[in-house]
Formats: C-alpha cells, structure tokens, sequence
C-alpha cells in the first residue's frame, strides 16, 4: 500500500481557552485533489497554517510521505487567499519569487518559467506590473508563482474568492484541466461547494469552531467535469449544502465572549 | 466631431495641470506690486517686485555663490540625515524592544526650537560646514526615521507570510517585501524633509556663518535692504522647489510601478 502523501491523525488546536480544530483527521494521496470545506472561521485557515510550518498543532501527528512533518521542511507551496503579488515585481519575477527563496539566481528561476508562461495565459505580460492585469490573470500569476517551487503538495486557499462570479467559473474550469495535465497534489480550502465538488476527487467538510470532520464524500467521476447543472454533480452540491445548512440552524453549543 | 483622447504630452499636459498656479501667483505678484506704486510706501520697508528682480539680478554673483554655499549644506546634510535615519530604521526593525527605548529620544530632538539650538550648534561648530550639517540632520532626521519605520511594517502580511511559507529568512523577507513597500513612505518623507532640510541650513547660517543665503539675508536686512532680502527668500524658495521637484522624479524612476496608466487586458 503506498503511503498517502499528506495526512493528519486526529489533529486538534486550541488558542488559549479557544478551541479550533479538534480532531481532525484527513489523508492525501499522490496526484489526488482533495478540498477542505467549511462556513467562514471554521478554522480552515489554521489547518493551512500547521501545514506551512506558521503554527505548531497540540495533538495528534501530520505526516508527509508517511514522516513527521518538521517545522521547517517547507514540503508545500502555498497559494495565499488573496495574490498577495508583488506590486514592483514584474509578472515574470512575481513568478520566479519562490525560486528565488530557494536560492536560484533570477536569471535561472527566470528561464525555468519561461516555458510555462504561455501555458497560464500569461504571453506577452511577462514585463507587465500586477496592477496591470485583471483579477483572473493575476491569479493564474500566483498559481504559477506556486506550481513552480516543485514542492510535493499544492496549497491553495480559497485562490478564487475574491474574483467575479464569471471569471471565478472560468478560472475554475482552467485550474481542473491544469491539474488532469500535470498531475499536482492538491489540498484546496474553500467555502464554494459548487467548486469544491468541480475539482475534487474528496471534500471534507467541516463543522463551525471547534471544527471536526463531519463527513467527506468521495467523488468519483472522471475529469474533465461534465459542465455546470449535471444532476451528478447537482446531487452531490445539494447534498454538502444540506449537511451545511443544517448545522447553521442548530444552536452554537459553546458561547464565546469576545 | 470626435473627440480627442489622444493623452496629452510633456509641456502641453503641463500647462494644462499649471495654470491656475500660474495664474494665481501671477495675481498675487501684480497685486503686490500694484499696491507699492500705488502707495508710496517707502522701498527700505517693502520693496516692489520689480525692484526685488533688478536688484537681486544685480546682485546675481553673491546671491550665486551663497546659494551654492547653501545647497551644499543642505545636501551633505540631509544626506547624513538619510544615512542615519536609514541604519536607525534597520536596527528599529529587527530589534523591536528598542523602539520604545529610542523613540522618546528621538521626538525629543524635534521638541527643540530652532531658534535656541541653532546658536548653540555654532557656538560648538564653528562657523563652518559643519554645523549646518548637523542642522540639517537634526531637523530631517526625525521625520526620515517615522516614514522608513512605517514604511516597512506598512508591508502586506500576506506577501511576508507567503514568503515565510517559502523558507525566507528574516533577512530575506525584510530586502524582499518590507523594503519595497517602505518606498512610498520614504519619498513622502523625503518630499516634507527637504524642504525643511532648506530651512534648517538657512536657519544654521543666520545663526552665525560666513556663507550661505542665511547670513546674506542677515546681512540685507542689517543694510536695509529688505528687496535683497526678497530676492535672497526668492532664490531660496526657488532652491528648495527645484528639490522639492528632484525628488519628485527620483521617485517616478525609483518607482515605475506606480505611474502606469491602468491598462487591463
């Protein structure tokens, strides 16, 4: 059996008094997309941030190809929520930025992404500054800026949300056929069922803080995706909003004072 | 008809953008000198425009050389400024604790007034460059020193988490995000600071010197000369826009990412 590539054993983590993730138990595989979905504050962030070393979890293991992950290792790329582009970066350097961290002169990171340029729809705005492009090709920047360090999982946090109802779709669209292609490791975290079930082979959805697994649904049709409004892909999206809805009505069990 | 869009260039988009500065200093200027033909005030109180041009365009050669005197205190200076407000902000910045240690000292330098210090420094100095340097510093330093240190943590936090997640170094993540986004707030600084800068060296020679515009307005106000004192004020204000305007476009060349019209795709 080989080993998942990512997975967490009953992962928990408290702020102080306050609880955020408790519980959390979740598996990757090599080449599989695999989303996190859960109502804002769930705590969707933090596990994001146990992965890229920014915090610490109290209990439980995260293993990597089946070891401990250390604090340092810096196994993932990471995709931040919003571009977070470097505004006196040219696109071509804004994409190089990880190469650069680890240690290639520009000039080489420069020719390495090269190649792929075209490919993200970026041709020709190589030179260009971010506040030049729109929000869809920004984005496509920052995946690129991400794809590029060659690290074994991709992170990506709700790359799309800041992006139009349009462009979003599209986006999503793109990002499915870039993935059946290159065959990346990823672990989306999102609060859109709708592109959670688009790209996922499994979803897990979590509970409101403190956030469990509530459940996780294996979807597995093929990709491409058949395009929007597939009663397959309906059932599964009608099914998730339900589990999550029901949750909202339920009473919160614990009061946080602020 | 069509209407032209055609961006307009160079000097027709500045006369565009100048004239009602034009026009209202060319307002001001013909009022001033309408009111002391018109009311005979003595020329030893108030001196016409057109007295100040003739006779400060008599005196060209000693205002020319005073005035070098005077950029050339107010440029050493205020590069001194820089480089310690620079080296101050880099130690502000990786060792936190020191801030609320030396910011105190820091806001008190500009508690003092200029007219009590500036004696004092030439009294230390000397009548020569330096105390106008030290002047100059003094009075630029401060304001350098706020900007450089906002600046730096006025940078995104997604970009330094981003490149914290990619194993930058504190020393990477502060060359690589938090400098660049201090360069707006630098050249805020640097646009307030030189004109003070100004001040502060004309201030330093008044205090006491044997060149500079300061002591040549002491000077044309000793004599009764107050059209030479206007012209002098005149050189000096024109001195500190011509800097004023440098820094203007270091920035555009420093920052070229900021003048780009939008052009989406």
């Amino acid at each position: 059996m080989s080993l998942a590539r990512l997975e967490l054993k009953s992962v928990s983590k408290r702020f102080g008094e306050l609880e955020v993730l408790d519980d959390i138990s979740l598996s990757v595989s090599r080449g599989e997309f695999v989303s996190i979905l859960g109502p804002s504050g769930a705590g969707k962030s933090t596990i994001l941030q146990l992965l890229t070393g920014a915090l610490r979890h109290d209990r439980g293991e995260i293993l990597c190809d089946g070891a401990p992950l250390e604090s340092n290792s810096h196994r993932f790329a990471f995709m931040p929520q919003r571009d977070a582009l470097m505004p006196w970066r040219r696109i071509i350097d804004n994409a190089t930025l990880g190469l650069e961290v680890q240690g290639m002169t520009r000039a080489a990171a420069r020719e390495k992404v090269q190649p792929l340029i075209a490919e993200f729809g970026l041709a020709g705005f190589e030179r260009h500054y971010p506040s030049q492009l729109s929000g869809g090709m920004r984005q496509r920047v920052a995946l690129l800026r991400t794809v590029v360090q060659q690290r074994s999982m991709l992170l990506l946090d709700e790359p799309f949300g800041a992006l139009d109802a349009l462009t979003r779709a599209r986006m999503q669209r793109w990002l499915s056929g870039m993935w059946t292609h290159h065959n990346w490791t990823v672990l989306l975290i999102t609060h859109d069922v709708r592109e959670a079930v688009l790209l996922s082979d499994r979803i897990y959805v979590l509970s409101p803080r403190p956030a469990r697994i509530l459940r996780h649904y294996d979807i597995s049709l093929s990709h491409p995706r058949p395009p929007a409004g597939d009663p397959m892909l309906s059932a599964i999206e009608a099914d998730i909003l339900q589990t999550l809805l029901t949750l909202e009505e339920r009473p919160c069990r614990t009061f946080v004072p602020l | 008809m069509p209407i032209r869009s055609v961006p307009q260039r160079g000097i027709a988009r500045l006369l565009v953008h100048a004239w009602p500065a034009v026009l209202s200093v060319t307002t001001l200027v013909l009022a001033w000198e309408a009111y002391v033909q018109l009311s005979g005030i003595s020329p030893t109180a108030l001196a016409a425009p057109s007295r100040v041009l003739v006779q400060g365009f008599e005196q060209r050669h000693a205002l020319a050389s005073h005035t070098l005197a005077t950029l050339q205190a107010t440029l050493l200076g205020f590069s001194c400024s820089l480089g310690a407000a620079f080296l101050f902000s880099l130690l502000l910045d990786f060792f936190r604790p020191l801030r609320r240690a030396l910011f105190p000292v820091f806001i008190i330098t500009q508690t003092l007034p200029l007219v009590a210090i500036a004696p004092l420094v030439v009294l230390w100095f000397g009548f020569g460059l330096t105390p106008k340097i030290v002047l100059v510093a003094l009075v630029t330093f401060f304001p350098m020193l706020v900007a450089l240190v906002q600046g730096y943590d006025s940078a995104d936090h997604d970009i330094e988490a981003l490149l914290a997640s990619m194993g930058a170094s504190r020393r990477r993540i502060f060359v690589a995000a938090r400098l660049p986004s201090a360069l707006p707030y630098f050249f805020a600084g640097l646009r307030i600071s030189i004109t003070y800068a100004v001040v502060g060296a004309i201030f330093a020679e008044y205090a006491g010197s044997v060149r500079g515009l300061g002591i040549y307005i002491l000077n044309a106000k000793n004599n009764f000369r107050p059209d030479l004192v206007l012209a002098a004020v005149f050189v000096s204000a024109t001195l500190t826009l011509c800097l004023f305007g440098a820094t203007i476009l270091l920035q555009r060349v420093t920052m070229p990412w900021t003048r780009l019209v939008e052009r989406k795709p």
